[in-house]
């Protein structure tokens, strides 16, 4: 490991001027899942990582009428062991929970998943599909970006010099309403997306009727993709299988894999119209209680 | 200097119940701390990438890849390694199930399985075997096929 020094901030603003004098020579380090692996493989040349464990706020995890907010160091066991996230945020749940195995579960956190920015991300889909907005610091000040904007090609961000991903806010689901992420991977446990799926539905009162729906992909393109038109297209159907059959075809169109040691173009996207079924089921599922 | 270096940090860290005060190089693994600072070698170094768990022990009570963790993270922490389950009146009942079970050939993945297995055991006593394959799923064995490991870990269940 090139060597580098370690630096323990306690607050955000001091996080952000040690990023900002570094620049490209630091990075934040999360719960390292990602980072350390890369820094042993010599993929940057850092002169210091910045712990943001001990910054409160990027601790903390809270939920209320407003929503959920996921601080941006806080690991992936914090999240699924947490039964008022497991009650309302079922989706966020399914990806958290298959991040890796429980070693890795131990440290790894939606936060690093989404800065990491590798396509496969199985956090992300779920955030997307929930409308979820990434809060970011940085030296003038603070922003806010949709998580699906935040990913602008594989382990590329929005992120400018010295800025920091704070939290993760997730809108309070509408009644009626319900959500899932899946992934395809040859194993049962600890392998890389083939093609992923998450997706939110929200149902009329009779659950009878979409009122609307986000449908996103992982391993399916250079960043995680919003499927716009594959979610828009359930607004105002009835719930069968048609609708569905339409809307996985349509997320299907959306994808735009490549063929590598995981899975050919072709595979991928079927695997995309499957899964995108399924998720929608199960979600409507949920949405119904 | 080289004890005021600024890339070493000053870390207090009780290990299996004792106190350490360690400088440790900022880049310096958790593993490379146990095993070369303290001379604690029972945490095995496999894949160095988070996959195989030969390198897990536990850090106040959630188990994690110690090849995934800077010994400077552990600053305040309690660090638990396969090295603290025996007790002077014997092996810990993890340890006694695996030796009974044959759950081990080479051997390099087993303190990681049994740090890991302690880490369910502690939470939860009397696991599934689903529930034990799907714990066990952050550590590989490249010789016992698993059905050994798996059985040892239910033995020492209750
Ligand atoms: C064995 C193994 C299995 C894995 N399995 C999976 C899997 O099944 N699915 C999956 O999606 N991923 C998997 N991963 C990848 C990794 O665990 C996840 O991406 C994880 O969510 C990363 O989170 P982290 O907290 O460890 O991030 P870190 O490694 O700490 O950080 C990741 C990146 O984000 C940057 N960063 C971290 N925090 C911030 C911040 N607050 N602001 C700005 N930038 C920041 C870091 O500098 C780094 O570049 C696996 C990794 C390993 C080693
Ligand atoms: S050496 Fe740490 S997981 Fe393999
Ligand atoms: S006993 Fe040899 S790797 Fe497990």
């Amino acid at each position: 490991m090139h060597p580098f020094a370690y630096v323990a901030p306690k607050t955000v603003s001091e996080a952000v001027s040690v990023l900002a004098e570094h620049g490209d020579r630091a990075r934040p380090l999360a719960g390292g899942t990602d980072l350390l692996v890369k820094a042993r493989a010599n993929v940057w040349d850092l002169d210091a990582v910045v712990d943001v464990k001990n910054i409160p706020e990027l601790m903390s995890l809270s939920i209320n009428g407003a929503g959920l907010s996921i601080g941006a160091g806080v690991p992936c066991c914090q999240v699924y062991e947490h039964k008022d996230i497991q009650e309302q945020y079922p989706g966020i749940i399914d990806g958290a929970s298959i991040i890796g195995g429980i070693q890795i579960q131990s440290r790894a956190g939606l936060g690093g998943n989404l800065c990491n920015a590798a396509p496969s991300g199985d956090g992300i889909p779920a955030l997307i599909a929930y409308s979820a907005v990434a809060k970011i610091s940085g030296p003038n000040g603070n922003r806010e970006v949709a998580v699906e904007d935040f990913a602008t090609g594989p382990s590329r961000t929005v992120l400018e010099n010295g800025e920091l991903l704070t939290s993760i806010e997730i809108p309070k689901p509408a009644a009626n309403s319900g959500a899932a992420y899946t992934r395809f991977i040859p194993r049962n446990e600890m392998d890389i997306a083939v093609a992923g799926v998450g997706v939110f539905v929200q149902l009329d009162s009779e659950g009878k009727k979409f009122e609307s729906a986000r449908i996103a992909l992982a391993s399916v393109g250079p960043t995680p993709i919003l499927a716009q038109k594959a979610g828009d297209s359930l607004a105002g159907k009835p719930v069968n299988d048609e609708s569905i059959a339409s809307a996985a075809s349509l997320a299907k169109d959306a994808a735009s894999p490549i063929t590598d040691m995981r899975g050919t173009v072709d595979q991928r996207k079927h695997l995309v119209e499957v899964l995108t079924g399924r998720m929608l089921n199960q979600a409507i599922e949920r949405a119904r209680g | 200097m080289t004890t005021n270096s600024p890339s070493k940090v000053h870390i207090t860290t009780t290990i299996n119940g004792q106190q350490h005060e360690l400088l440790v190089p900022g880049y310096m693994s958790l593993l490379d701390t146990l095993r070369e600072l303290i001379g604690l070698t029972g945490t095995k170094e496999g894949c160095l990438d988070g996959n195989c768990g030969a390198c897990t022990v536990s850090v106040d009570g959630r188990i994690v890849d110690s090849c995934l963790v800077l010994g400077a993270e552990v600053d305040g922490k309690e660090v638990d390694t396969v090295e603290g389950m025996a007790s002077p009146d014997g092996l810990h009942p993890l340890q006694q199930a695996f030796l009974e079970e044959a759950a081990l050939q080479c051997g390099i993945c087993t303190p990681g399985f049994l740090v890991a297995a302690k880490g369910l055991l502690d939470n939860e006593p009397s696991p599934s075997e689903d529930r034990i394959r799907h714990w066990l799923a952050g550590n590989l064995c490249r010789c016992t096929g698993y059905d050994k490991i798996v059985r040892a870990v239910q033995k020492a269940s209750s």
